[in-house]
């Protein structure tokens, strides 16, 4: 009886008048409209993100340098005359520069003046100029034409980042400096070259001695790090998860474990490594070995993960066909299935390590996050690494450094695309289709 | 002498063992005339296990405990003078020896005790390290003569080596269980630490939140407030923004690509959305401070409401792109994991498709879809880097977007990063806050899962 209720109900006509049905045609495209429009907006927005960078970031590979005729003299440069590198090194070199610069402007008098007009050069041309005696001593008593580096506002006024025609009061640039980069300009004393000094030191207060060298050699010594402790016990978890483990609650403890600890935020790694490495054991702080055991311990899941995935896609006749043959269950795994998993299991691996690479705030709370400039040479130097690099100079109050903070990111995201060209081309390469 | 080279030596040597094990079990085996159990690299390996095993394990130990019981002599070594200080100078006067004895050029202003001290322990270092070093190499030594005379071909040495390596195997698969504990273990203990001092209830409920302890007792407001609601506000404002923005984006693009898109399209945009899933967080922190901040702020200038640079609408928004691709990957399975079935079934009854996703399909995949926001969510309120870079560092207790909040990891960072004592309530209330973080993205994870794993039943 309830079924001939039932039937009697849905008896209602179907509305096939053309109104409705376009209507319905309607909804439809606006439907598709809606797709669309969410995947125009993501990949505009990654667009806009890698432009704006990218813009920003460009001349950050450029440096302008200012030439200066600079008297090498011997009573400046050797005060103890002896020639020796100790002597040498206690050098007035700021005097020589700025000697330099004063004997082109001689019209310029006054200290704040003066002070002004040096300021038009790198402070860190000190530096360069000990460099350039201490491999040459023979420059001594000569002078010469150098190219030192100017200062970072003047950089970004040759850049043309500054713009001339806002109030003085506006800019850091006021405009008798500016009368005087111009006449440099006019005397052929400014060029624009390659800034290899990015490449090639570490941090530094000076934007235009800043480097990412020293926050690259620290993500690298991280990293391998990471990779020595994460990629081996990953795959031995993940070969004893998927061959040998019995299925009882105590492995799907263990399972279930390893996918919640995928997703527990990095920043809790970064309190674990804080009170046991750094309170508990007393590692040092801002090392790359305790960055990098964090980091490893983060990776960890992924690539057990990954690698249990890359195990079960090796069909078991496999591993039946070495058992038949005598070979013991380790043997069958080790030399048979292991094998043939190994480009699944490595690119899980390349994909963990490409965002242990990008990750920041876990070394934050391990103290990553200070101001080295020299460039670590071993585990446990204190070192930065290039996400934590470029979070420095995004917070850091001069603008120059906004340059170089999107020409950091530059780097990190070459680095990123290189792991990752390595993943695909590996799966496309080894990958096998049973 | 370092420790790593000491690690370095000791795997060296234990590949000397195991080429040793390998030619004496084939000298063995002629002298009896007999064929060995195993193959001859088991009797290597089996060698080679028990020289490194316990030598490594006894270089990890003694590394974990060398630190504390060289800082022990030292204190009990010191000046009797500098005996009074309280626990956290004496930290730092070890601090200060260390670092001298680490950099070798001695820090101009210390004093010639700090100096002797730091002499000191960089002898007592160089003794543990010698000592070590002795021990192990003579425990190698002994081991290996030892294991050399017994092996024999008759001795099972395959089961032995496979029994070894599968322990070693379970071990590692511990590891992940023992990093849970570690966490759980750490958080807990300061959490409470800090609930000594700080009341659960104030910390959950109270809605002032200041942590500034100053540093001499007198001092007006010497001790901060630590109430987390604006916090907690401030987060799920965030985290709202951010739903908010990817998951109609995320599932629509899912769609799309699963429905609609041709193989062609997909080729393309798949790797696309994928690029913006593998961008490092602070790149989106950059671009949420540096571009989208400001921007919108002009914007808000221009119309006439007043949006702070470091609102919660920048920051929300920018990671609401971030999660796209995390919401729209996810879904993507989802959808796929629909029996084709059901679409034909609609189709049949004369739905268009738009109609057929709508009614039949996603309501098919809610359960996973769930999980999947679910997933987002856990990672939207754990996200550090684009909040420490774009939002604010006071806590407002507010609903308003235009304005600045901040958020659990925000206060985390900001309490953590910088010199400070370990044990001051400031310090400790980071941990309390981790615990909080670490709570609720384990229960929304373990629903996800839950939900995720029902939906897979019901069409697996």
């Amino acid at each position: 009886m309830s079924d001939m209720a039932r039937f009697q109900l849905s008896e209602a006509k179907p509305d096939l008048s053309p109104k409705r049905l376009r209507k319905r045609y309607r909804a439809e495209a606006r439907f598709r409209l809606y797709g669309i429009t969410a995947i125009v907006f993501a990949i505009g927005v990654l667009g806009i993100l890698l432009g704006s960078i990218f813009t920003t970031g460009i001349s950050a590979f450029m440096q302008t340098e200012v030439a200066l005729d600079i008297s090498f003299d011997a009573n400046l440069i050797d005060p103890g005359g002896t020639r020796s590198q100790d002597s040498l090194l206690e050098g007035n070199y700021r005097k020589l520069w700025r000697d330099g610069i004063f004997k082109i402007f001689s019209e310029v008098k006054g200290r704040k003046q003066k002070r002004d007009l040096s300021k038009l050069i790198s402070r860190g041309s000190d530096l360069t100029l000990r460099e350039i005696v201490l491999n040459d001593p023979s420059i001594i008593g000569t002078t010469q034409r150098i190219w030192v580096k100017s200062s970072a506002d003047i950089d970004s006024l040759n850049k043309g980042k500054t713009a001339r025609n806002i109030i003085e009061s506006d800019r850091k640039i006021k405009n008798h400096q500016m009368a005087w980069f111009d006449k440099l300009m006019a005397e052929k004393r400014v060029r624009l070259t390659f800034n290899s000094t990015f490449f090639s030191a570490g941090d530094s207060r000076e934007p235009e001695q800043a480097g990412v060298l020293g926050a690259t050699v620290g993500s690298f010594l991280t990293l391998l790090v990471t990779l020595s402790l994460s990629f081996p016990i990953g795959v031995m978890a993940a070969i004893y998860l998927e061959s040998f483990a019995p299925k009882n609650r105590w492995t799907d403890i263990i399972e279930v474990n390893i996918n919640n600890l995928a997703a527990v935020p990095s920043i809790v790694f970064g309190l674990l490594g804080l009170a046991v490495f750094l309170n508990f054991f007393g590692m040092p702080r801002s090392a790359p070995i305790v960055g990098g055991t964090v980091l490893a311990l983060m990776t960890l899941p992924t690539i057990i993960i990954t690698g249990r995935a890359a195990l079960k896609a090796v069909p078991p006749s496999i591993q039946e066909a070495a058992l038949a043959m005598g070979a013991s269950k380790l043997q069958a795994v080790s030399h048979h299935v292991l094998p043939l998993a190994m480009p699944g299991i490595l690119t899980g691996t390349i994909i963990g390590m490409a965002r242990a690479i990008g990750e920041t705030a876990p070394l934050l709370m391990i103290g990553m996050v200070a101001f080295i400039v020299d460039i670590p040479r071993g585990l446990s130097d204190p070192a930065t690494v290039l996400p934590v690099q470029i979070y420095l100079w995004a917070d850091a109050p001069e603008r120059a450094f906004e340059e170089k903070t999107s020409a950091a990111i530059m780097v990190l995201l070459l680095f990123l695309i290189l792991m990752n060209l390595a993943a695909v081309i590996l799966r496309k390469k080894f990958e096998k289709r049973w | 002498m370092n420790p790593l080279i000491l690690i370095a030596i000791l795997l060296m040597f234990m590949a000397v063992a195991y080429q040793l094990g390998r030619l004496q079990i084939l000298r063995k085996a002629r002298h009896f005339s007999k064929t060995p159990h195993s193959l001859p690299g088991y009797y290597g390996t089996y060698i080679a296990l028990f020289c490194g095993v316990p030598s490594l394990l006894i270089v990890g130990l003694w590394l974990g405990i060398e630190p504390h019981i060289v800082e022990a002599i030292l204190l009990s070594e010191i000046p009797s003078d500098l005996k009074k200080l309280s626990p956290g100078e004496l930290n730092l006067l070890l601090n200060d020896i260390q670092n001298i004895a680490k950099n070798s050029v001695p820090n101009r202003s210390s004093n010639p005790s700090l100096i002797a001290a730091a002499e000191r322990y960089n002898d007592l270092r160089g003794i543990s390290i010698a000592a070590l070093g002795t021990f192990i190499m003579a425990l190698c030594v002994g081991i290996l003569s030892f294991t050399l005379k017994k092996i024999h071909p008759d001795l099972k040495a395959r089961p032995i080596v496979e029994r070894c390596v599968h322990f070693i195997l379970v071990i590692a698969s511990i590891i992940a269980i023992i990093t849970t504990i570690g966490i759980v273990l750490s958080l807990l203990f300061e959490s409470i630490r800090f609930f000594d001092v700080i009341s659960p209830f104030e910390f959950l409920f109270g809605t002032t939140w200041s942590p500034q302890t100053s540093l001499r007792e007198d001092q007006v407001g010497a001790s901060g407030t630590f109430g987390a609601v604006p916090i907690f506000a401030g987060t799920l404002l965030i985290t709202l923004i951010a739903m908010v923005i990817s998951v109609p984006i995320g599932l629509m693009s899912a769609t799309y690509m699963a429905e609609y898109a041709s193989p062609k399209v997909r080729a393309i945009v798949k790797p696309l959305l994928e690029i913006l899933a593998g961008i490092p967080t602070v790149v989106y922190g950059f671009f949420a401070a540096l571009t989208i901040g400001p921007a919108f702020r002009g914007f808000g200038e221009q119309i006439g409401i007043g949006i702070a640079s470091e609102s919660a609408l920048v920051t929300g928004l920018v990671m609401g792109v971030m999660i796209i691709p995390f919401v729209s990957s996810l879904s993507d399975d989802v959808i796929n994991a629909v029996p084709q079935s059901l679409r034909d079934g609609a189709y049949a009854l004369g739905a268009t498709k738009s109609e057929t996703i709508r009614k039949v399909v996603l309501p098919a995949a809610l359960h996973g879809i769930v999980g999947a926001v679910l997933l987002a969510i856990s990672r939207a309120i754990g996200e550090t880097m684009i909040v420490v870079m774009a939002a604010g560092l006071a806590a407002n207790l507010t609903a308003n977007p235009f304005e600045a909040v901040t958020t659990v990891t925000v206060q985390i960072v900001t309490l953590l990063v910088g010199d400070q004592e370990f044990d001051s309530a400031k310090t400790l209330a980071a941990f309390a806050l981790g615990l909080v973080l670490f709570l609720v993205t384990l229960g929304l994870n373990i629903i996800a899962l839950i939900a995720v794993r029902r939906y897979r039943e019901e069409y697996e």
